[in-house]
């Protein structure tokens, strides 16, 4: 195993130009270190980008949107005052990611690039409308994060591309909603998970582990953006049908995920677990 | 493996006098290690402006652990956890899921907790880590929630308890007037197969409590 250690970004993206088809970029590790000592033999060659912390680690606001730096972790964002206060559907879902051990360590860009299905940072992120900032030797260019995944692990990056930063739109979210199943509270793997909002925009519902990347349940959003009322969770299944396609594995069953989804999303509309500003503390 | 050395001169935790196992172990990896370092290890800080770039062989790291400089040889595959094990004898962190699920193998990185299992040695270069071993003072007073551990019998095994007792300790750092929810949720990524979590909740709180009466 190789491990390739540049100490500025200019430097990373040279070497992504250069070799970029063969190189793993790590940040945390909390994915490409999972079970190590069973693959630490193969002959990877690993883009540490633990140095560039002062180019890519930090979390700031602009006027527009939340600056997730590439390598900011999930604790960065729980122990941001701001961003509890302004984006608290993605602080309720960072708190869910592992446990703090992983929190840590786990970045919001390395969730996203990994690609995994059942990824708990990006549930939230794609109810918040984020958008992926790639940079490359040549250029920097923007994809909205609902376009980033083609297949399952297979993203938009290009082989010369680095993720370095994610923004998040500031905007007014009249409703916010997070719920994650697992077989316990902390440190499991989402069998379900669902991050719902809506803003001027209108409806965001994405869910993780029900597809082979984590999606937006476009007929879903449509209904409920044209006033649609559900009385019973049977009715957002068939809708459901059209959007997602769970399957059975080690951690659950597709059934057990469609009928679930639907129940939390009909139970979230009911009852958000994230109260309006306007609520906290009347 | 290669050899590892010492700039503070403070050993691990071998038996005097005898050969232990893990010592008579480590003994035979060091022979190893040596017949295959290659002549002029590659320093991983190499000159400014250059990229470096090591591995597959062995590769030189400066560590900060307990606040003492340590100096090992190792191939940067290894995570910090085979450091701190293999290399430095500091085996009070354990390795038990090895991917980031049982919390076993916490330590501090600057402060925080993370799993030694999941990061590698080379990315702990200029950070201040801080091992089970570094909790009590240098004249062995036991930090608070260690005493408070043995008071309430927060182990039964006792193969979880230093990762436990790491975590409890930066926990603590983060939140000084836990309510029990706070320790359940601030301790949730440390697993306990014999299911002792009672007593390590009782110490937790207690220990928390000493700490502030005397603040």
């Amino acid at each position: 195993m190789e491990i390739l250690i540049p100490k500025t970004l200019d430097e990373a993206l040279a070497l992504m130009a250069e070799r970029g088809g063969e190189l793993t970029p790590i940040a945390g590790g909390t994915d490409v270190l999972v079970s190590w000592h069973s693959r630490e033999h193969e002959s990877l060659k690993l883009l540490d980008l633990s140095r560039l912390g002062a180019e890519l680690g930090s979390i700031r606001f602009s006027d527009e949107h939340l600056h997730l730096g590439a390598l900011s972790t999930y604790w960065q964002a729980i122990d941001n005052a701001q961003v509890r206060e302004e984006f608290p559907l993605l602080v309720a879902a960072a708190k869910e990611v592992g446990a703090i051990q992983i929190q840590t360590r786990g970045t919001w860009a390395g969730n996203i690039g990994n690609g995994s299905p059942a990824a708990d940072g990006v549930p939230a992120l794609l109810a918040c409308d984020a958008v992926v900032v790639l940079s490359s030797k040549s250029e920097t260019v923007e994809a909205p994060l609902h376009e980033f995944w083609t297949g399952y692990k297979q993203t938009v990056r290009q082989s010369d591309q680095l993720i370095v930063e994610i923004k998040v739109p500031r905007r007014d979210r009249d409703f916010q909603h997070w719920h994650k199943v697992g077989s316990r509270a902390a440190q499991a793997i989402t069998k379900v998970g669902v991050a719902m909002a809506h803003d001027a925009e209108g409806w965001r519902i994405a869910a993780n582990s029900v597809a082979p990347y984590v999606v937006r349940c476009r007929a879903v959003e449509k209904a409920l953006d044209e006033g649609r009322k559900f009385g019973r969770p049977e009715d957002l299944e068939e809708l459901l049908a059209a959007d997602v396609a769970p399957i059975d594995d080690i951690r659950s069953t597709g059934e057990f995920r469609r009928k679930v989804l639907a129940r939390i999303i009909y139970f979230g509309l009911a009852e958000p677990s994230i109260k309006p500003l306007a609520d906290v503390g009347a | 493996m290669g050899s590892n050395s010492d700039s503070k001169g403070e050993g691990g935790g071998g038996a005097p006098g005898g050969v232990s196992r893990r010592s008579f172990l480590q003994g035979m990896g060091l022979a190893v290690g040596v017949a295959t370092v290659p002549l002029g290890l590659r320093e991983s800080s190499a000159a400014p402006g250059a990229v470096s770039g090591i591995g597959p062989g062995p590769a030189r790291l400066r560590l900060k652990i307990n606040g003492a400089e340590k100096i090992v040889d190792v191939e940067p595959r290894l995570t910090l956890n085979d450091v701190l094990r293999d290399e430095l004898d500091l085996t009070g962190t354990k390795l038990v899921c090895g991917r980031g699920a049982c919390g076993a193998c916490t330590v501090m990185v600057d402060g925080e907790s993370v799993c030694s299992c999941m990061m590698l040695a080379v990315d702990a270069r200029g950070k201040e880590i801080t091992t089970v071993e570094g909790l009590a003072g240098s004249d062995g007073t036991l930090d608070p929630v260690q005493a408070a551990f043995i008071e309430f019998d927060g182990q039964q095994c006792g193969f979880c308890t230093p990762g436990m007792v790491v975590r409890a300790r930066a926990f603590l750092n983060e939140h000084p007037e836990p309510t029990r929810e706070d320790v359940q949720h601030g301790l949730s990524g440390n697993i306990c197969r014999c299911g002792t979590y009672d007593g390590v909740i009782a110490a937790v709180l207690s220990a928390a409590g000493k700490e502030a009466s005397k603040a």
